[in-house]
C-alpha cells in the first residue's frame, strides 16, 4: 500500500480546519479539494519519515495563500471595524453562530495560528513550521487573535470606546 | 519560583496546557495575584472549548463524493486486483490461526470497507489531546447502555488491562451502512489503540480473524453475526498488535 493512501484519513481534520478557516461549506470543500490536488501532484516531495499532518495542513495554507486571499472579498477587515462587538449581551443560544462571525473577523494569518493550535492540538513548534513562520510570531498571532476574539465575543468596554458611527 | 518574570507566551502556553509542571506552577501562583488576567485567561479557555465544540461536527460529516473521488487515486487501483484479492481472502479464512501472524498483508481492502472505515476513524480520533471520546471511561456503564441502544445489539467495551491498555473511552460515528462505535484504548506511554464496532447486516459474510494494513494504519478485524470488529493502530507492529486484537477476539467471541 502506498504511503499516500494515509492522506484519505487526514480528510476529515482538513475539512474541520477548513471550515473554521474560510466559514462557508462550499468554499471550505473547494479549499480541500485544491489541496488533495495539490498534494497528490507534489507527493513526491513529502519526506518519508516525517509528519504528514504538518506537511498537508502547510500545502493547504500555501493553497489558502495563493488562490484565496488574493481576492478582495477575504481581505479581513482591521482597525476599528474589527473593534466593534459582534454583539452587546450575552445570549447563549446565538453564541455558536457569533463565535463563527467572530472568528471570520479575525486577520487571516491570526485565525490560522488559533485554528492549528485549538482545532489540531499542534504544539508552537509545530504550528511555526507548518505555518513557516518563526515561533515568536505565532506567540504574539495567538495572543493576539484570542484577544480580539474575547473583545468581540464580549463587547468588552474598551471595544465600545472605538465603535464608529457611519 | 525561580523569579523569572511571567510572559505573555507563558500565559497562551498555560491556556493550552504546554507549561512543565514548575512553569504551570509559578503561573497558578501568578494569576492568584492578578484576578484580572485570570479572568481573560479563563475567557481563552472558554474559547478554546466553543471553539472545538462548534467545529468537532464536521469531522463526523459523511465526505462530500468530490473529495472521496479525488481520493481514489491515492489508493491501490481496486478493479484490477480485486479478483486476487478475494483469492487471498479465501486463502487466509481456511488458515488464519496458522497464518495470521506471519501471512503478508492483503494488498487493499477491497473486501474490507471495516478494516479502511476503521482505519480513518484511528487516525481521525487518536491524535486528539482533549477530546478523544465523547464519554470517558468513568462512565463506562452509561457508554456501553448508550453505544448498545444507537448500534442496536448488545455492545461490550473487553477489558484489555492484560496486555497493558486502559479504556479510555468511546464515541458513536456514523457510517454507511448506520451507527458505528468506537473505544479508544491507552497504555502507560500515552500510545493508543482503538476498537471499531459495526452491527452486521443480515445478508453480510462473516469472517475471521484478518489483518489489513490500511496506509500505515494496522488492523486486524473479524465479523461474526452480531458485530464486526476492528482493532486498529498506527504505531504498534503487527505482532504486538496481535496481541491485543487476540485479547479483545477471547473476550467478544468466547
Amino acid at each position: 500500500m502506498k504511503d499516500s493512501a494515509q492522506v484519505v484519513a487526514f480528510i476529515p481534520r482538513l475539512r474541520r480546519y477548513a471550515r473554521a478557516l474560510v466559514g462557508e461549506r462550499g468554499a471550505a470543500d473547494d479549499l480541500v479539494q485544491d489541496t488533495l490536488e495539490r498534494a497528490l501532484n507534489k507527493f513526491h516531495l513529502w519526506k518519508r519519515g516525517t509528519d504528514l499532518r504538518a506537511w498537508l495542513f502547510t500545502v493547504m495554507h500555501n493553497v489558502h495563500v495563493n488562490q484565496v486571499r488574493g481576492r478582495r472579498e477575504y481581505v479581513p477587515l482591521d482597525g476599528d471595524a474589527l473593534e466593534q462587538p459582534v454583539r452587546a449581551t450575552p445570549d447563549t443560544a446565538l453564541e455558536a453562530r457569533d463565535l463563527e462571525r467572530a472568528l471570520l473577523r479575525l486577520p487571516v494569518e491570526q485565525r490560522e495560528v488559533l485554528l492549528l493550535v485549538v482545532l489540531e492540538d499542534m504544539s508552537y513548534e509545530e504550528t511555526a513550521a507548518t505555518l513557516g513562520i518563526p515561533i515568536g510570531t505565532v506567540m504574539s498571532r495567538l495572543s493576539r487573535a484570542r484577544e480580539k476574539l474575547r473583545v468581540l465575543m464580549e463587547g468588552l468596554p474598551g471595544s465600545r470606546r472605538l465603535q464608529v458611527i457611519k | 519560583m525561580s523569579g523569572i518574570p511571567i510572559t505573555e507566551a507563558d500565559l497562551q502556553a498555560f491556556v493550552d496546557g504546554h507549561l512543565p509542571d514548575g512553569k504551570r506552577a509559578e503561573v497558578e501562583a501568578y494569576l492568584a495575584e492578578h484576578p484580572d488576567e485570570a479572568t481573560r485567561l479563563d475567557a481563552y479557555r472558554a474559547q478554546c472549548a466553543q471553539l472545538r465544540e462548534l467545529f468537532a461536527p464536521v469531522l463526523d460529516e459523511r465526505l462530500p463524493e468530490r473529495l472521496t473521488k479525488l481520493a481514489r487515486p491515492w489508493r491501490v487501483p481496486l478493479g484490477r486486483i480485486a479478483a486476487a484479492v478475494a483469492w487471498m481472502a479465501i486463502g487466509a479464512a481456511i488458515g488464519w490461526q496458522l497464518r495470521v501472524a506471519v501471512s503478508p498483508a492483503p494488498a487493499t481492502s477491497a473486501r474490507a470497507p471495516i478494516a479502511r472505515n476503521a482505519a480513518i476513524a484511528h487516525a481521525t480520533y487518536t491524535p486528539e489531546v482533549r477530546h478523544p471520546v465523547e464519554v470517558g471511561a468513568d462512565q463506562e456503564a452509561h457508554l456501553v447502555a448508550w453505544l448498545s441502544k444507537r448500534l442496536g445489539a448488545k455492545v461490550r467495551a473487553p477489558n484489555l488491562d492484560s496486555v497493558g491498555y486502559s479504556l479510555v473511552g468511546g464515541r458513536l460515528l456514523p457510517s454507511e451502512s448506520g451507527p458505528v462505535a468506537q473505544f479508544m484504548y491507552q497504555n502507560k506511554e500515552g500510545s493508543r489503540v482503538t476498537l471499531y464496532v459495526r452491527a452486521t447486516a443480515p445478508d453480510q459474510e462473516q469472517t475471521a480473524f484478518r489483518y489489513a494494513d490500511e496506509g500505515g494504519v494496522r488492523v486486524f478485524y473479524w465479523i461474526d453475526r452480531t458485530f464486526g470488529y476492528a482493532v486498529s493502530s498506527n504505531h504498534l507492529g503487527k505482532d504486538a498488535l496481535l496481541k491485543i486484537a487476540n485479547a479483545a477476539y477471547a473476550q467478544l467471541n468466547p
